[in-house]
């Protein structure tokens, strides 16, 4: 999965540093409304999916001392993630 | 006064600005607008600090509890990894947050828990998080370079161990199953939720002692 960069303002979950970044869903989380909408006291939103995504940490900050297969595990929305083919150095 | 006491310097950002009187700018609009809701009827002192003595009763305890059952019941730490919180609630303990994922540590496999966006931290179980979980630094670095974070904490993590690194940065939150001591046949159940800590919990500490 890639994650997207929406250029949304508000109350957004998606850190900056995961933005663009490629990974793999590691776990399905199940639907929640969406923290973008509540924020704003919208609370009759369509619940969103939520997964766990896993990204090599040494793709995320290859500067920085890790080993070969630590990660880095965050929740996205679904409707920050874009299907990509296989690669093999994914998580 | 002489400053001539040895004691540590906070290192890392204050959580509250005081000025010079002592006054804490958040905390005078928060009294201001409980004093206007108070008056209007809306609230009364007893219920705010109902509300106070409630946010601040889960600790630490509560989360050992958990542990030392996983560790001494496989079939509880079955359930308490497929549904930590359905498992949590098992052991009587009020659960306010969505869903809570419990990840296992294991001889080739540690995890730690930040959030890089606030200060979200399984409360229900582990009570208020230390001022250092909530600080700009610990929630930049523990992403971006979080095995030195945990050297400076004192882990020095083998190479040969995966690190997971989970950002509660949305609905879930985290808590880290220790590995047991190797001794865990030979102590109680109060022995053993003593020996676990919350920095175990959150994962900036490893071996149960």
């Amino acid at each position: 999965m890639r994650v997207l960069a929406l250029c949304k303002q508000g109350h957004v979950r998606i850190p900056h540093y995961i933005r663009r970044q490629t990974g793999r869903v590691v776990n399905y989380c199940g639907t929640y409304l969406n923290p973008e909408d509540l924020a704003v006291g919208n609370t009759g939103g369509k619940a969103v999916d939520l997964y766990r995504v896993a990204f090599a940490q040494t793709a995320l900050w290859p500067d920085e001392h890790h080993a070969p297969q630590d990660r880095l595990i965050i929740e996205i929305y679904d409707h920050w993630l874009a299907p990509i083919p296989e690669t093999p150095n994914a998580p | 006064m002489p400053h001539d006491h040895d004691h540590d310097h906070e290192e890392h950002e204050a959580l509250v600005i005081e000025d010079e009187a002592g006054n804490i700018e958040a905390q005078i609009i928060v009294d201001a607008l409980q004093e206007v809701l108070i008056r209007k009827g809306l609230l009364t002192a007893q219920e705010v600090t109902a509300a106070i003595a409630k946010l601040e009763s889960p600790g630490i305890h509560l989360g050992a509890k958990v542990v030392a059952k996983a560790w001494t019941d496989p079939s509880y730490k079955q359930r308490l990894l497929e549904d930590g919180r359905a498992a949590v609630q098992e052991l009587d303990i009020p659960v306010t947050e969505a869903r809570i994922i419990v990840v296992e540590n294991t001889a080739t496999r540690h995890n730690l828990i930040t959030c890089t966006l606030c200060s979200c931290y399984p409360r229900s179980i582990l009570g208020q998080p230390p001022s250092w979980y909530i600080s700009k630094a610990y929630r930049a670095r523990s992403v971006r370079e979080p095995r030195r974070v945990l050297a400076e904490f004192g882990l020095d993590l083998s190479m040969d161990v995966q690190l997971d690194v989970h950002d509660s940065n949305a609905d879930m939150r985290y808590l880290v199953l220790p590995e047991p001591p190797t001794d865990l046949q030979m102590r109680t159940a109060a022995e053993l939720e003593a020996a676990i800590t919350r920095d175990h919990l959150i994962g900036v500490a490893r071996d149960v002692a």
